[in-house]
């Protein structure tokens, strides 16, 4: 039997005959917890998010409850709230779920945490590539201001708040929180610098401004429903509450999948949920936390210490799904996007894929990362095409290495990271390609080709 | 005021967001997104036209338009197939459901068919990496995108041009 998963966030989204519609929400108990929460003081539901120790489930792994307490609250700015549902990150697709079948659940949420924050305006910045995402939430919001959830006088209080769907406009740097900021005050989403600039303090308009991910802000009705304190009991104490974890790849059944944090092994999640590899095919590598993660090999073992001293000895399968295990074994659970790769895929090629996606998404305002990425993807396409150099493992890493840590924001290393991964631990498949270039050989024999 | 030959529709829904937001300028994006909509690109007229409308210099419109892939500074094919190649997709046999794509519509990557009604792009990841390959057309989104189903694609889109034509001439 496979292990079973907690759903919590998407509890509703697939039972059959669940709707988007405000009347199927309501049946459910929806907006309940927006009743409860208006009876308690907006400094105690902050309270609650703190308890609950929850985090940010679009990358960073940032706990929100400190980003709520990191609020100006004295400046006498207007604050502002920003759903980031700009999802982008290649192997994640959780948000699209969330925003298609159960978009009245955000819509709760980031009231509760409008009334919290003590926003007036808030903006769910949604990516263009999901226009029927944006129609379903457009509708949403207007059955929720019918219903008095939204706009004027909410529930009958003094509080009024309005939200506005923002769509981009096919650029993933919007992803980055001081990106999306920029992009939403009309300008290019070149990222800002931290510091001075957090978006708490200095957001948009210069203003104290909340952004949270999709999901980490549907974690907040369940955190009035049960309370700070039992929600960061679900889970291990590092990763409270559930993540929903995204398969995708050479897995016999892909998909998204909600465990509380830690319950599972990767093991666990690639074979028992996901039913192992397609017949005939081994696992070769899984890169767990959306492209920018580093690869983990199949074969690899991993030993060190936690960050409560205990040690661990692991091989790839034993990995619990969590932030930190990630973060020991040298990669990250980033946006929980598991992208599972099987032998019949040429590493370089790999590679060759995701430093193409780099190259066209660097906003080109750092020339580390604008100049890097680029010649990142021209080393590898070109090792893909016959003309592979020996010395280009080595070209590869270095230039990947003037990127990492020289760039305004995170992006740097975002693309950095699958380079020295990948020719870290495949070296022999881009030696290899250098020799093959010199027998004429190119290419996987096997697989489907990826560049 | 610059004068674009615009539906009423399209200008209805520009003069009602920009007093959505607290900046004249935040509504660049939707104001271009409706634009587009409606002339199928945005030109340097338009630019300056939406400039006017938000009290912003025109490079301020400029650098909008060529920043963001989804923003088309020339006309280009009445639909518009993005197919993902990301790795993900690219993994479940993408490449090949382009070619696919490609051939049954008879146009490249590069050239749009010959009567200028259908192009095929690659697209980066578009967060469908569960159920690829994932492909757009225009607004519609399709899962699992094996061959037969690129066939349906096709034949879908070369149904609507003849239906779409027989209307126009009748």
């Amino acid at each position: 039997m496979p292990p079973t998963e907690q759903r919590i966030i998407l509890k509703f989204a697939d039972q059959p005959g669940y709707a988007n519609d405000i009347e199927c929400y309501l049946r459910h108990g929806g907006y309940e917890m927006l009743h409860k929460a208006f009876d308690m003081e907006p400094g105690d539901i902050c309270h609650e998010v703190e308890l609950s120790r929850l985090r940010g489930r679009g990358g960073a792994g940032f706990p929100a409850g400190m980003k709520w307490k990191f609020l100006d609250r004295k400046s006498g700015k207007p604050i502002y709230l920003i759903c980031n549902a700009d999802e982008s990150e290649p192997g994640t697709f959780k948000d699209r779920q969330i925003i298609h079948k159960d978009p009245h659940q955000l819509i709760e949420s980031m009231m509760i945490a409008a009334y919290a924050t003590g926003t007036k305006l808030a903006f769910v910045y949604i990516r263009e590539e999901f226009p029927e995402g944006a129609l379903i939430l457009e509708k949403a919001i207007e059955e929720a201001r019918a219903a008095n959830f939204v706009g004027p006088k909410i529930l009958g209080s003094d509080y009024s708040c309005e939200i506005i769907v923002h769509r981009g406009a096919g650029a993933y740097i919007c992803g980055e929180e001081t990106g999306l900021i920029e992009s939403l005050e009309g300008k290019r989403p070149y990222p800002r610098i931290k510091p001075p600039y957090f978006p708490a303090v200095l957001g948009l308009y210069q203003c104290p401004t909340i952004v949270n991910n999709v999901e980490t802000l549907c974690n907040i009705k369940h955190i009035i429903e049960i309370g700070g304190e039992a929600y960061s009991h679900i889970g291990t104490p590092a990763a409270t509450g559930t993540r929903i974890w995204c398969v995708s790849g050479h897995v016999r059944k892909p998909g998204y999948y909600e465990f509380a944090g830690g319950a599972i092994t990767l093991g666990e999640l690639i074979y028992d949920v996901c039913e192992g590899m397609r017949p005939g095919r081994k696992l070769k590598a899984v890169i767990p936390g959306g492209s920018s993660a580093k690869v983990l090999r199949a074969d690899e073992r991993f030993h060190g210490h936690l960050k409560d001293h205990t040690s661990f000895d692991w091989g790839l399968k034993d990995i619990p799904l969590d932030y930190d295990s990630f973060m020991a074994v040298g990669s990250m659970s980033g946006s929980g996007g598991v992208i599972v790769l099987d032998d019949s895929v040429d590493m370089v090629e790999a590679l060759a894929n995701l430093n193409a996606f780099y190259a066209h998404e660097s906003c080109g305002q750092c020339t580390p990362c604008r100049e890097g990425s680029l010649w990142m993807k021209k080393i590898t396409s070109r090792m893909c095409s016959g003309e592979a150099r020996s010395e280009d493992a080595d070209l590869l890493v270095s230039i990947s290495k003037q990127i990492e840590g020289r760039t305004i924001c995170a992006f740097g290393e975002a693309c950095s990271w699958p380079t020295q991964s990948f020719v870290a631990k495949f070296k022999d498949e881009f030696v290899a390609k250098a020799s093959e270039a010199q027998s004429q050989a190119t290419g996987s024999e096997n697989g489907d080709r990826l560049i | 005021m610059r004068i674009l030959d615009l539906k009423p529709e399209t200008l209805d829904r520009v003069e009602a967001v920009i007093p959505k937001y607290p900046v004249k300028r935040s509504a660049i994006l939707p104001v271009l997104h409706y634009l587009q909509a409606d002339l199928g690109y945005i030109s340097r007229d338009t630019m300056e036209w939406v400039a006017e409308k938000l009290e912003l210099e025109p490079i301020n419109v400029y650098e909008i338009v060529t920043f963001y892939p989804f923003f088309r500074e020339q006309p280009t094919a009445r639909r518009i197939v993005r197919v993902c190649r990301t790795l993900p997709c690219a993994l479940s046999g993408a490449y090949k459901i382009c070619q696919k794509l490609q051939t049954e519509l008879g146009c490249t990557l590069e050239e749009p068919s010959e009567d200028g009604e259908v192009a095929v792009e690659f697209a980066e990841c578009l967060a469908g990496c569960g159920t690829g390959p994932v492909v757009m057309v225009d607004d519609e989104f399709y899962e699992n995108v094996d061959e037969s189903k690129a066939e349906a694609i096709a034949a879908k889109i070369k149904g609507d041009k003849v239906a779409n034509s027989t209307e126009t001439s009748s």
